[in-house]
């Protein structure tokens, strides 16, 4: 575990920024104001040809990924500390951060393999 | 949560004084700090929204609808209403932790504070300004 903390702590900085920033204005519009009705949504055909984008591709990976690995390392630390969870440092940790790997790799495949 | 944080291993034949799952409730500061570490389980919530309305987007129209459909259930409504305030506390303590994370120096002088939380919460306008056009103009 040691060796790989520096960059795990990275990921979870990166995905951090990557939350703050982008997260809010995505839960705002696609979360609540698109399927409430409060303004009018982007139809299927506009968001599709969006999705295909290269750049939009990448944009979804980042947004995806990062944050995933950002879950992986904060959460870890809410185990060990507020449950009190450290007698199971390891499990917990493989446990983490395979849940953002497998979801990872999920987006990967997702944006790889839109037709 | 520093990256130093030493834990010993599990010995369970050592004396440890048992202290309550419950320990951050006696105190104002600590019930912050724990809400603030349980933002990340809305953060990891939210990536994983973004990635089921990705699949349904690629998959068609109609599942795409479905997506649109489950989100205005009563349980994904109050999901998300949550899961936006936690996002937002995500997001003021992130910037204002910035300057304490990021020393920046510039012609030998550190940056202020101020300065550094403040182009995060101008990045934050932009940004959500810029997905915001992209989205609406469909």
């Amino acid at each position: 575990m040691r060796p790989i903390t520096p960059f795990l702590w990275t990921l979870f900085g990166a995905g951090g920024t990557i939350a703050a920033l982008l997260f809010p204005v995505h839960l705002v519009l696609s979360g609540l104001a698109f399927p409430l009705g409060a303004l009018e949504a982007p139809s299927y055909d506009f968001l599709y040809g969006l999705v295909r984008h290269p750049v939009t591709r990448l944009y979804l990976l980042v947004v995806i990924t990062l944050p995933l690995f950002h879950w992986a390392h904060r959460f870890r630390y809410t185990l060990y500390d507020v449950l009190q969870l450290k007698h199971l440092y390891r499990l917990i940790a493989v446990l983490c951060y395979s849940a953002a790997l497998l979801g990872s790799a999920v987006a990967a495949y997702t944006v790889w393999h839109i037709p | 949560m520093s990256p130093g944080t030493q834990y010993t291993p599990y010995h369970p034949k050592w004396y440890r004084h048992r202290v309550s799952v419950w320990w951050w409730l006696q105190n104002r500061s600590y019930v912050y700090f724990v809400l603030r570490e349980l933002t990340s389980v809305f953060v990891g919530l939210w990536a994983l929204l973004l990635l089921w309305q990705l699949r349904a987007l690629v998959q068609g129209p109609e599942a795409y609808a479905h997506f649109l459909a489950q989100m205005r259930r009563p349980f994904f409504v109050a999901l998300n209403g949550v899961g936006l305030l936690f996002i937002l506390f995500h997001t003021i303590t992130w910037f204002n932790l910035a300057p304490k994370a990021m020393v920046v120096r510039v012609g030998g002088k550190r940056v202020p504070d101020w300065t550094i939380a403040g182009l995060n919460y101008i990045a934050w306008v932009l940004l959500s300004v810029a997905v915001a056009a992209v989205l609406l103009r469909g």
